[in-house]
């Protein structure tokens, strides 16, 4: 993979001294002795004083809307990966809409069954626990999944999700990003290739400006390919 | 071996002057399945590192409910050594593994991820004396590139005692024939060293002598420190990752 970053940004690695404002410390940072110094290895956002990670696994936060897949079957909900360090607990209560007398969670969803929820409780052992009772909560049993680093998920929805919804316009089809890094994407096969052709270079090219020019370009001359048959 | 000489007018067997590095070169982001990467050479030391992690930490019981548990393991191929080596963990490997894990502790942000583990595996492909400590810069490359949390880097460098004179960098013949291998790793904040995280010595050095090192090893690590941060820097501005 090439990955591509402008020159202009500015790389932190731990320990550098980002500045002297300890009320501003952003994500990314530590403060020690009234200093804040980058906590890792990434971009510096000078404005906000925060690094911008490079790498690194998914760490729930609550409010995130996350793709997950279901890993087992308790009599009480479902244990949910949701590709982090740890798993995530849906509790049947969670699940919108009841279920049915004499049928239990299995019947609803079983291992492998693919779900975007969102994270409503993180308590102090971070047990996560999800939700669906949301607008963009389902179940997704069509459609296909794309799995990106998740520190690059903030430019796949852009500013306001003006990403997302330029790729849901231009090429009609459903998009969920899910804060974890997954990506569900249901439409016609040709429109879906494409805007997985998309986030793919959304993913490589992070870092540079000019993005969603350059997408709305590769969107317009990917249209003009002859279609598969 | 009483004979040998290893310091003559003031060069080192292999031509270096007693405070100068060997060659050393550091790539990151070298394996695709990690999450962090770093392969090192420091003269004909060759190590590779990769990091993984954080992630769920099995068995169960050995998981910490307030941070995260870090695991290092130090090992030498059969073939990085002029007689074989039975592969495996051995005494002295279990002891290096410890005491590079115990460097990196107050290093790591740890309470950020309860429950979890990162795990850090140092290969030795060829061995050249001061392995445990290019074996740290190489892990401490890879755990940046993975994007763990640190409060620094670890930069480590072998100071030692040769012909009665004190020595940065020691190499095999000097390591064996030699009076004293002192390797040392430092915590290094924004350019500062603020700490000393790992001290040994095999052999035996005056007071005075063993400032001399200390201070010979602040001025190594240092120059181990900016080649470090040039190679992570390196892994974005270079344009390739491997594939």
């Amino acid at each position: 993979m090439k990955e591509v970053i402008s020159p202009e940004r500015k790389i932190v690695l731990p320990g550098d001294l980002i500045g002297k404002n300890p009320k501003k410390a952003g994500p990314g940072t530590y403060v020690e002795n009234n200093r804040v110094y980058a906590g890792i290895f990434g971009l510096l956002d000078e404005k906000s004083l925060r690094v911008i990670p490079l790498k690194g696994r998914y760490i729930p936060e609550v409010g995130n809307l996350v793709i997950g897949i279901i890993e087992e079957t308790q009599s009480n909900g479902w244990s949910v990966d949701i590709d982090s360090p740890y798993e995530a607990f849906l509790p049947v209560s969670e699940y919108p809409g009841r279920i049915p007398q004499g049928k239990d969670p299995k019947d609803i969803m079983k291992t492998g069954d693919v779900i975007s929820a969102k994270v409503v409780n993180i308590d102090p052992l971070m047990r996560v626990y999800l939700s669906m009772k949301d607008r963009n909560a389902k179940i997704l049993n069509r459609g296909r999944l794309v799995e990106i680093i998740h520190t690059r998920v903030p430019r796949v929805i852009g500013r306001k999700g003006s990403m997302v919804s330029l790729l849901k316009k231009e090429l009609g089809i459903s998009i969920i990003v899910g804060q974890n890094g997954r990506i569900w994407v249901f439409g016609e096969e040709d429109k879906a290739n494409i805007a997985i052709e998309c986030i793919k270079i959304i993913e490589r090219e992070a870092h540079t400006d000019g993005l969603t020019e350059r997408i709305t370009e590769y969107i317009k001359n990917a249209k003009k390919r002859p279609e598969r048959s | 071996m009483e004979d040998i000489k290893l310091i003559v007018d003031g060069r080192r067997i292999d031509g270096r002057k007693p405070d100068e590095l060997r060659n050393v070169k550091i790539e990151a982001g070298v394996l695709k399945r990690a999450d962090g990467s770093c392969y090192i050479e420091m003269g004909n030391n060759k190590i590779v590192a990769a990091v993984y992690g954080p992630r769920s930490l099995h068995p169960k019981h050995l998981q910490n409910p307030n941070r995260v548990v870090v695991r290092y393991r130090y090992n030498m191929a059969p073939f990085s050594v002029d007689e074989r080596k039975r592969p495996g963990p051995d005494r002295r490997s279990v002891e290096i593994s410890k005491v590079s894990k115990e460097a990196f502790e107050p290093v790591i942000i740890k309470e950020l991820f309860p429950r979890s583990s990162i795990d850090i595996f140092v290969e030795v492909l060829q061995a050249d004396a001061g392995t445990r400590v290019a074996g740290i810069n190489a892990a401490s490359v890879a755990l940046a590139d993975a994007g763990i949390p640190m409060k620094g880097l670890v930069s480590a460098v072998a100071v030692g005692k040769v012909d009665g004179e004190i020595v940065l960098d020691l190499v095999k013949e000097e390591d064996n024939y030699g009076q004293a291998d002192i390797p040392v790793a430092t915590f290094i904040r924004a350019g500062k060293i603020e700490g000393i995280t790992l001290l040994q010595m095999d052999g035996r050095v005056s007071k005075d002598e063993l400032k001399k090192a200390l201070e010979l090893a602040k001025k190594g690590c240092m120059e181990i420190y900016r080649m470090q941060k040039e190679a992570l820097i390196n892994r974005c501005r270079g344009d390739e990752i491997v594939e």
